[in-house]
């Protein structure tokens, strides 16, 4: 097996390892503490008071602004990687790609900047 | 494949070499957790003209290892209403990340897990996993207080991811690799990034305060609004590997920031013996790791916290623009001279005082235009 290969294996492992050592940990607590449950304790804390409803319901769509400007840029970030990467073997050439590239996108963030989709209320 | 040492079988080796990385990698989390939990208690205290824990053993040395014993022993309660799976599976998702980030952190030459081609873009893959965690523990919970602080973080963690990726490409531009190796390997002596590319320094610390959710950036746990945040419902040893992975991951990203600004390993005399010269970079480079560990704690104790518009308008308005601006400069610059990164050190020096000078002038500017609108209100109602 190739070296390359080998280091994935690495990878592997460590998340192996990583959800092996939580479940670990679980069993143990498990064995180690008591476990009484009453009504009152397996009720969804809210500060002292009755619960009201659930919380799976309707929240702000602010998130949702945020996360549609951070898909844009986080596609850019993924192309920004290689063209890093490369970056003397492209020269001048690749540089101004990726100027206009990120212009493109500063657009579009000003754009939103505008609108107001930044503010937060 | 490598030889292992006094002969070891090639594969047997190969083998025996991951169980000790493993083993090494789960030792340093939980370790480094007890060990920074004791010194965040007793800097905050220092600072705080407190004497932090004192009782259990000689300086209250064995308070994070009783704490530890205390949560393993702990009632493990999970409220009716919560998301049976996915609340059982959120630590897991936070924890096997963080653990796997160690793969590449390169200690010294030759004791790192593996010297993967692609180091820098696998760890920021793992950190962004972190999120994912986050908004399922947030969700899972059924509760209000955890739904709200699993949105923040979201909300806060991928806005931060972006300078903080574009801070760590500005790196990769100037060095020209991803691999962890590669980078410490470009910074000999007093040559740094840290001198080269101060600005890419200062908005990655910034993001990465923000990606570990430590103040000033720990909204989704703000205990004033939010009890705990997306930890509310989580109690006994699942909230402590919680903990632990939050202790990881600062580890983690002081550690990025000693390899790729402060030359990681390299230090005075790590060439002197063959074996005494790795010993020295594993020391040189954990106490470089740990004095921003150390930062991090002195800023938790010294500033107050964001407020959720302030945070993502610095992040979206100021962060992002400055970063990209510094990566354009930076990318110019070093086609430019080919040869020589001197100008791009003067220009990097020149745009973070420039920026850094900017701040008071854009706070004000903000100020007035709130006084403005907070006067026209004024003037309607009367």
């Amino acid at each position: 097996m190739p070296d390359y290969n080998l280091s994935y294996v690495y990878v592997f492992a460590f998340f192996v390892v990583g959800a092996g050592i939580v479940s670990v940990m679980m069993l143990l607590s498990h064995l180690l503490a008591p476990f009484k449950p009453t009504r009152e304790k397996l009720r969804t804390y809210e500060s002292g008071e009755e619960p009201v409803g659930q919380a799976w319901g309707r929240y702000p769509t602010h998130f949702y602004v945020f996360a549609l400007l951070f898909v844009v840029f986080d596609v850019e970030v993924i192309f920004l990687f290689p063209w890093a990467v490369l970056f003397r073997e492209l020269g001048w050439y690749g540089l101004v790609e990726m100027a206009v590239f990120i212009a493109i996108l500063v657009v579009g963030l000003f754009y939103a900047w505008k609108k107001k989709a930044l503010n937060w209320y | 494949m490598v030889p292992g040492p006094f002969g070891l079988d090639p594969v047997l080796w190969a083998v025996l070499r991951l169980v000790i990385a493993v083993a090494l990698a789960a030792g340093l989390v939980f370790n480094g957790a007890l060990a920074q939990i004791y010194l965040e208690r007793k800097i905050q205290a220092i600072i705080q003209d407190r004497t932090g824990p004192m009782h259990t053993g000689p300086y209250g040395l064995l308070q994070t290892f009783a704490d530890a014993i205390k949560l393993l022993g702990k009632e493990d309660i999970r409220a009716r209403l919560t998301d049976h799976w996915f609340f059982l599976a959120a630590p897991a998702i936070v924890f096997a990340p963080m653990l796997a980030s160690y793969v590449v952190i390169p200690f010294a030459p030759g004791v790192m897990g593996a010297d993967l081609n692609v180091g820098l873009l696998y760890l920021t893959t793992l950190g962004s996993m972190t999120v994912l965690g986050i908004v399922i523990a947030g969700w899972a919970s059924n509760n209000k207080y955890s739904l709200i602080g699993g949105l923040r973080s979201a909300g806060q963690l991928i806005s931060y991811e972006v300078p903080q990726i574009v801070s760590l490409v500005t790196v990769v531009l100037v060095v020209g690799s991803l691999s962890m190796t590669a980078i410490v390997g470009s910074q000999p002596g007093l040559q740094v990034n840290a001198l080269i590319i101060p600005l890419a320094f200062v908005t990655y610390f910034i993001a990465g305060l923000a990606e570990t959710n430590r103040v000033p950036f720990d909204l989704p746990e703000a205990e004033s609004e939010l009890v705990a945040g997306f930890l509310t419902e989580y109690s006994g040893m699942r909230w402590g590997l919680f903990f632990v992975a939050e202790y990881g991951e600062v580890t983690v990203v002081s550690s990025i920031i000693a390899t790729l600004w402060f030359g990681g390993w390299h230090g005075p005399f790590t060439d002197v013996h063959p074996l005494l010269g790795p010993a020295l970079g594993v020391l040189w480079f954990t106490l470089k790791t740990y004095f921003f560990v150390l930062v991090f704690m002195w800023i938790r104790a010294t500033l107050p916290r964001f407020r959720i518009d302030q945070l993502m308008s610095f992040c979206w308005k100021f962060l992002i623009p400055v970063t990209l601006v510094n990566l354009l400069v930076t990318a110019i610059l070093v086609l430019a001279f080919p040869t020589s990164l001197v100008p791009v050190a003067i220009a990097n020096w020149i745009l973070l005082f420039v920026f850094a000078a900017s701040i008071p002038f854009l706070q004000r500017r903000r100020l007035v235009s709130l006084r403005a609108r907070l006067a026209a209100r004024e003037h309607a109602v009367a």
